[in-house]
């Protein structure tokens, strides 16, 4: 059995853990915690050590996806989960402009741990005050060849988007795409 | 939609990179903690500023840059207090007092010094109108955002946020390959030169400020200034090496890896 592992990361409350949900044939295996930080306090919960689903592709093989903790102090955790992955996912609350900077700061730091294939899911589409793909690009300091997509993390066609779209990236550096 | 939010999470800088980058055309209406501002853009270059109830006029701003003195803009307002700023422009050019050069420079002049104030502003909020502009019969200029966010960016004075866009002074920079952005236009200081002689993905930050014998805080405000531009981006320093765990990861051969991405596209698409 080969198991392969994505990494969804991105600032708090950004909606990773609904994002593995919506795709993950196994209730997430969630490590969700009551905030205890009142300036965290935008949900009631959040993910203290890491959430993973489960996809199985065959017999043979198995997708985990694994998300980061939201909170700052459990930073440690990131380079662990980077370990080995095939790529990785960025959320971003595009109605959230005061998480963009640490959208970024994650970004820079997944980049140095594994210099591996990476796409931009701006979540919370469906917003009222969400910023538009092109303004979040720009303000995420992000270069054109960077796939941005739109994405509302508990609709599980968007979700599906945004993994297909990792994958095709993952062909495209190996120069063999599959459409 | 209207881009609006906190100047604490998202700055001053940052919005005008953004209007810059996206050539907006708008207006960015500031609120400070005891006095607004609105600035206002065509196509992403800057052509208004007004600062609470500041005399932004033309006869104010002539006033203030001493090409008209206070006797002289006495007798302007008591005889022309009716014309707009563009009539009065054109009165002034007309009589020969001043040339359309002289009243340019000074709305100019007038413009950046509101907007470099604006840069030093970290809390309030702010709000961007797509497609407002300032009436008519303003006079308005024409400048790029680029060297603003340069100069203003040298303003900006709290080292400890310049830590925190900055963090790793042992990442390299590279120019930013994007259609537009030529460093050649844009106006540098002799640091600021130096600096750029040395961007190279083989140079971290951190050896480029050794080398030009600059403090972690001097090299961090020309970075961060270059980086707001959208001139250069921070990458990883060609030949460093991995975080170990990261570098224990063992690639599958480049034949399976493609087939086993294959599975998982199948696979997802069937969900």
């Amino acid at each position: 059995m080969q198991t392969v592992k994505m990494v969804v990361t991105g600032p708090f409350n950004s909606g990773k853990t609904e994002f593995i949900k919506s795709v993950s044939e196994i209730d997430v295996v969630s490590t969700e915690r009551k905030i205890s930080s009142e300036a965290e306090r935008v949900k009631e919960t959040t993910t203290v050590a890491m959430d993973f689903g489960r996809i199985t592709v065959d017999d043979e093989l198995v997708l985990y996806l694994f998300g980061t903790p939201g909170q700052k102090r459990f930073d440690f955790m990131w380079e662990i989960l980077s370990e080995g992955m095939l790529g990785f996912i960025v959320m971003v609350d595009s109605a959230r402009p005061e998480t963009f900077r640490e959208a970024r700061g994650i970004l820079q730091t997944f980049r140095a741990y594994a210099p591996t294939p990476y796409v931009v899911a701006a979540n919370k589409q469906d917003m009222e005050d969400s910023w538009e793909i092109e303004d979040l690009r720009i303000a995420l300091k992000l270069d054109g060849r960077v796939k941005m997509l739109p994405c509302v993390a508990t609709k599980r066609d968007t979700v599906k988007n945004v993994l297909l779209e990792l994958l095709y990236s993952i062909l495209e550096e190996m120069g063999e795409k599959k459409k | 939609m209207a881009l609006k939010g906190n100047l604490r999470d998202f700055s001053v800088v940052q919005i005008f990179n953004l209007v810059n980058l996206a050539h907006k055309t708008g207006t960015l209406t500031l609120e400070g903690p005891n006095v607004a501002a609105w600035v206002s853009f065509r196509e992403g270059k800057l052509i208004h500023a007004q600062l609470g109830n500041e005399d932004g006029t033309l006869l104010g701003v002539l006033t203030k840059s001493s090409k008209v003195r206070p006797e002289q803009s006495k007798l302007i307002k008591k005889h022309a207090a009716d014309k707009s700023d563009k009539e009065l422009g054109l009165l002034l050019i007309n009589a020969g007092y001043l040339s359309q050069q002289d009243i340019l420079a000074s709305i100019q002049h007038y413009v950046l010094e509101v907007v470099y104030r604006l840069f030093s502003w970290i809390d309030g909020f702010f709000r961007f109108d797509n497609d407002v502009l300032p009436p008519d019969d303003h006079i308005t200029i024409r400048l790029d955002l680029e060297n603003v966010i340069i100069e203003g960016s040298r303003r900006i004075k709290e080292v400890e946020a310049l830590a925190d866009e900055i963090p790793n002074l042992d990442m390299a920079l590279t120019f930013v390959e994007r259609p537009g952005a030529n460093i050649r236009n844009v106006h540098l200081n002799t640091m600021e030169w130096k600096v750029v002689s040395y961007i190279n993905p083989k140079n971290s930050i951190r050896q480029i400020a050794r080398a030009n014998k600059m403090s972690e805080v001097e090299i961090r405000k020309i970075v961060y200034a270059l980086l707001e531009a959208g001139l250069v981006e921070v990458v990883r320093p060609e030949g460093m090496p991995l975080p170990s765990q990261a570098a224990s990861f063992k690639p599958v051969d480049e034949k399976q890896r493609a087939t086993l991405v294959n599975r998982l596209i199948d696979r997802i698409r069937s969900l």
